[in-house]
């Protein structure tokens, strides 16, 4: 697999990703800087979590007007795949990759705790290591994650299968006080319809080492790993 | 010329600033505040002097950055006209 992480100024969570990247497919992703423009010959791109330009004017709105952002549109128009975790899917959204927004967390509160994610679907690359309704856990570490769309939105995505998790309790059950942000139907992430382009709320990359807590982030790296084996 | 971008939230959009700004307004002892929308206003200075192309740019402005249209509407005053 032949990876990329695109850095913005502000962006924290690029290493995290990295090694989560490195660890499953055994190769260092390139590290590609927001004014560049090319990224031939890669399987996947990722845009990491932080706090792009300041998160100035809405979170992730800066960044989406970046010309590092151009070619990743063209990129994903291409079929490839783009993973954007956190502030990666602040700018997906933004950026019009995916539809919705991300709000301030409904409770006004910065959320730095675990939550649990029950994958919605595991026929995709990014989920094939879960089973379908699996739970895992991963840190989540942000203030604004509220995910909201319009009623036809979300009842669209919901009927195209587009909701790939969802915040839920340890034994999978979606509840309100699963749901922290206060996202709209506890979506925590979501897919393109060609099912290649995902944003995802969470950080599942700071779960992949037994040494830093825990692995139940790993299968989503080895998936893409795996299935996007060159 | 100047334009003032108004940036608010759509109706029917959460607003929880808004809302723990009322509260806050409550405990203070201001009564009957039904409702507050917390917004932003962007003061755009232009080179442009015809007000109705600096209205123009700043909606244009507005509809690709200050505002998000999935969330958010946005009024634009042109100062003087």
């Amino acid at each position: 697999m032949r990876a990329a992480i695109v850095t913005f100024p502000g962006i924290n969570r690029e290493r995290d990703m990295a090694i989560a990247l490195e660890t499953s497919s055994g190769h260092a992703p390139r590290m590609v800087w927001h004014t560049e423009t090319d990224l031939s010959g890669l399987d996947l791109v990722v845009l990491p979590g932080g706090f792009s330009y300041g998160d100035y004017l809405r979170c992730g709105a800066m960044a989406a007007q970046s010309p590092v952002m151009g070619a990743v549109r063209d990129f994903a128009a291409r079929g490839g795949y783009v993973l954007g975790v956190c502030n990666g899917f602040q700018i997906l959204t933004e950026a019009g990759l995916l539809p919705g927004a991300l709000l301030r967390n409904a409770s006004l509160r910065f959320i730095a705790a675990d939550c649990h994610l029950r994958v919605e679907r595991a026929d995709t690359a990014f989920a094939s290591r879960y089973q379908r309704h699996a739970v895992f856990r991963a840190p989540m570490a942000h203030g604004d994650g509220n995910y909201v769309a319009d009623e036809a939105t979300l009842d669209r995505l919901e009927g195209e299968g587009l909701v790939g998790f969802r915040y839920a309790t340890p034994l999978g059950a979606v509840t309100a006080e699963a749901n922290r942000n206060g996202s709209a139907r506890s979506i925590a992430g979501i897919y393109s319809p060609n099912l290649r382009v995902l944003g995802l709320m969470p950080h599942p990359e700071d779960l992949v080492n037994p040494l830093i807590g825990g692995t139940d982030g790993k299968p989503l790296f080895d998936a893409l790993a795996g299935n996007l084996a060159a | 010329m100047k334009a003032i971008v108004t940036v608010m939230f759509k109706d029917g959009v959460l607003d929880p600033q808004g809302k723990a700004i009322a509260h806050a307004l409550s405990g203070l002892g201001f009564a009957g505040v039904a409702d507050v929308r917390a917004g932003k206003v962007i003061e755009l200075d232009l080179a442009e002097t015809d007000p109705a192309r600096v209205r123009a740019a700043a909606e244009d402005m507005a509809r690709k950055l200050l505002a998000n249209p999935v969330i958010e509407r946005f009024d634009v005053a042109v100062e003087g006209a």
